[in-house]
């Protein structure tokens, strides 16, 4: 039905999992820490409520989301004549293009591009796409340091962690951690954090700000994402809330952004939607606090734009999958996803968590994996995450399809066929029925195999003696 | 008018009464129910399971079987959600379309049929209960049944309607998620148990059986003393009340 997976599939860096542990293993460990589920339950739901106020206070919301929608759909149907748009207009404002077919070439360029400044030290604007990639470690092995600037991302690499979230990669810590991770680490990446630091937010952000204003003053070299890219200026953006990106994106002499093929925008114009789609999603703001923009270079600072694929025209080929590639990465669906709350980010073995990373990291680094096979069945089809997307992703349709894509094991093909097999034939389930009926007493009260899932917390109900169709053949109806 | 029942495979099987329930209450409306005996599974177990051959052939079927009905009348929220959401994708590809088109929007929830149908919301029901009403996924983002299930609640002499407290919050259950993600799925039903206790009621009521099960089983394991109940199975109920319980 499919070519997706025959293709050469991207590389999503794994967070140092195997891949060999599925999902559910992961996610059982993750639901008996009682400190993460409490981190995890106080921080989305908090994000949740603020997300549902400002999205209820605008009469258009769902005209909005629509146009988002539709913005990215168009742009994603013309892709290949928009990104030689953006070229153009990027090399004529002075910036060099350069394309990326996968993850190792990305990490090439960027690494060929620092080691050509001579400079040994990076600082780093949040971004997804060079996590997705590994950037960091491709950097570190080519003697090169990147220095996290983003206040959660900071937590991560101090904590020597993986990101969780998002849009709040150290979501699954809380401030005494964070203290704690401060104390103990900041003095082997620069400025010590100060003997007497507390626990108290305030406290903790003058800490970091500290350590990273030393970092920006002296680091020549800045990497970046970009959360939009327009084709008709060749204007990048990137929305933050601490003003951190700003500093990386203005002071350094060389920036090099790496993005995803797939943040086009065609027009200025088309930002009106997006910046109030956005905000309002991820942060639950009415406005981005730090919105950059930029286009090519000016004098005496070089600008140079890595576009990745990294496996996004696969899914761009994807009849139902492509959707995915309308994601603005708001973590809308992350935060309202009754599983990511209760199994953490880490669990899902990817940068991308969560219920877009379900859909996501199956397309992008295909189903060779336990870990991965097992993304799609992550859900419980709840569908809160479809209702929250500001570009209106059916995840619950995409996660069906990958699941059909999915190998299954041979005990669940059988008990499939046979169900199939009475289900043809409304005389067959009749049958099959009337001798549950015979056996109902007979069924154990902690079933086996696979099915002791469902026995460990919950009673089976009981069959009854005799099905709704008998009833309804055998006194017609309830006329007799 | 001729009205079909879809009495979806797991009611026909495990909750036989609440398919006895929708017809003595379509009955007492003055609606004359039928029940296409060739009917089996809408194929939501197996398109959700990964399944999609099954799933598309079992669609064709039901298209088949109630083609012709002016109505089709389904208690349970996630397979009517499948039919109204998935069939018009499955029956591109199988070449149905024509039929889907045809049958699918004559496919009502029982709540729908009720209200939108035959224009009631009081259906001379009466329970003198103190109920909780879980909105399922499917009944709440699927169907769109909005607050239908909680104006026909309203209406039946002697219950009292207490609200659930993060009442749009999914279960777990999600067909065999709750054996694939077994702990997940359970850490979610422990939340929604807590919720359900904590308002006080004596009857859990939903209008998905499925979900009832999941939520039911864990209720009672920890023998909570709360019952579950089909929304037909209330609105059926008249004095003497004859409810069922399970
Ligand atoms: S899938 Fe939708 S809700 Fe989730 S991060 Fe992407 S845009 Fe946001």
């Amino acid at each position: 039905m499919t070519s997706t997976f025959l293709g050469m599939p991207g590389t999503v860096s794994m967070m140092g999992y195997s891949g060999k542990e599925g999902f559910p293993d992961n996610a059982a460990k993750a639901v008996r820490n009682s400190q993460l589920r409490f981190n995890l339950r106080k921080a989305t739901g908090t994000i949740r409520e603020r997300r549902a106020s400002v999205v209820a206070e605008l009469p258009d919301w769902q005209g909005l989301r629509q146009a988002g929608k539709a913005i990215k759909d168009h742009t994603l149907r013309d892709l290949d004549a928009y990104l030689v748009q953006l070229e153009e207009a990027v090399t004529e404002a002075g910036g060099h293009v350069h394309w990326a077919r996968d993850a190792a070439e990305a990490n090439r360029i960027v690494t060929g591009l620092v080691k050509a400044t001579g400079e040994t030290q990076v600082v780093k604007v949040k971004s997804m796409a060079t996590q997705e990639i590994g950037l960091n470690e491709a950097l570190h092995d080519a003697g090169i340091t990147a220095y996290e600037t983003d206040l959660a991302e900071l937590i991560v690499q101090l904590g020597d962690d993986w990101p969780s979230h998002i849009l709040v990669p150290a979501i699954h810590r809380n401030r005494s951690e964070i203290r704690e991770i401060f104390v103990r680490h900041m003095a082997e990446w620069g400025r010590p954090a100060p003997e007497t630091l507390t626990d108290d937010p305030a406290a903790l952000a003058e800490a970091a700000r500290l350590h990273l204003r030393e970092r920006f003053l002296s680091t020549k070299v800045a990497i970046s994402g970009a959360n939009f890219m327009i084709a008709e200026t060749g204007t990048l953006v990137v929305l933050e809330s601490e003003g951190n990106g700003r500093m990386c994106l203005t002071l350094p002499e060389t920036l090099i952004s790496v993005v995803g093929i797939e943040k086009l925008l065609p027009t200025w114009r088309d930002l009106e939607v997006f910046l109030q789609l956005l905000p309002r999603s991820s942060t639950g703001e009415r406005m981005n606090p730090y919105t950059s923009m930029w286009t090519g270079a000016t004098e005496g600072q070089e600008f140079h734009l890595v576009l990745l694929d990294n496996g996004r025209t696969d899914v761009l080929a994807d009849k139902v999958g492509r959707q995915a590639l309308r994601c603005i990465r708001c973590s809308a669906c992350l935060n309202v996803c009754p599983v990511y709350e209760r199994a953490g980010g880490h669990a899902y073995g990817s940068v991308y968590p969560g219920p877009i990373g379900a859909i996501l990291t199956p397309q992008l680094r295909g189903m060779g994996t336990e870990l991965d096979r097992s993304l799609p069945f992550a859900s419980s089809l709840c569908g809160a995450c479809y209702e929250v997307c500001p570009v209106a992703i059916d995840i619950p349709t995409v996660l069906v399809e990958l699941r059909a894509r999915a190998r299954h094991g041979v005990a669940e093909r059988a008990g499939m066929a046979a169900a199939g097999w009475v289900f043809k034939r409304s005389g067959r389930l009749a049958r099959a029925q009337r001798m549950g009926g015979r056996m109902r007493r007979l069924v154990p009260k902690r079933l086996p195999g696979p099915l002791g899932g469902w026995t460990d917390t919950r009673d089976v109900p009981a069959i009854p003696k005799e099905s709704f169709r008998d009833w309804w053949t055998r006194t017609d109806g309830g006329n007799r | 008018m001729r009205v079909a029942l879809f009495i979806t495979c797991v009611n026909d099987t495990l909750f036989p009464g609440t398919g006895k329930a929708v017809v003595t209450l379509l009955r007492r409306l003055g609606v004359d129910v039928d029940f296409p005996e060739a009917q089996t599974c809408c194929g939501q177990m197996h398109l959700n399971t990964g399944y999609r051959d099954e799933g598309v052939r079992l669609a064709r079927r039901f298209v088949d079987v109630f083609a012709g009905y002016d109505a089709v009348v389904v208690p349970s929220g996630s397979c009517g959600a499948m039919v109204r959401e998935h069939y018009p994708r499955l029956a591109e590809e199988g070449g149905f379309a024509a039929a889907v088109a045809e049958t699918v929007p004559k496919v009502y929830d029982l709540s729908e049929f009720l209200i939108d149908v035959l224009g009631v919301t009081d259906v001379g029901a009466h329970f003198p209960h103190k109920v909780t009403y879980h909105p399922t996924c499917h009944s709440l983002r699927g169907l769109h049944l909005g607050d239908r299930p909680a104006r026909l609640l309203q209406e039946v002499k002697g219950l009292e309607l207490v609200p659930l407290p993060a009442a749009e919050q999914c279960c777990g259950f999600g067909g065999t998620f709750a054996v694939k993600n077994p702990d997940i799925s359970a850490a979610m039903c422990g939340d929604k148990v807590r919720n359900i206790l904590d308002t006080g009621a004596e009857v859990l009521c939903a209008a998905d059986n499925s979900c009832l099960m999941h939520i039911g089983g864990t209720l009672s394991r920890q023998k909570a003393g709360v019952r579950v109940m089909h929304l037909a199975e209330i609105l059926a109920s008249t004095e003497p009340e004859h409810g069922e319980s399970r």
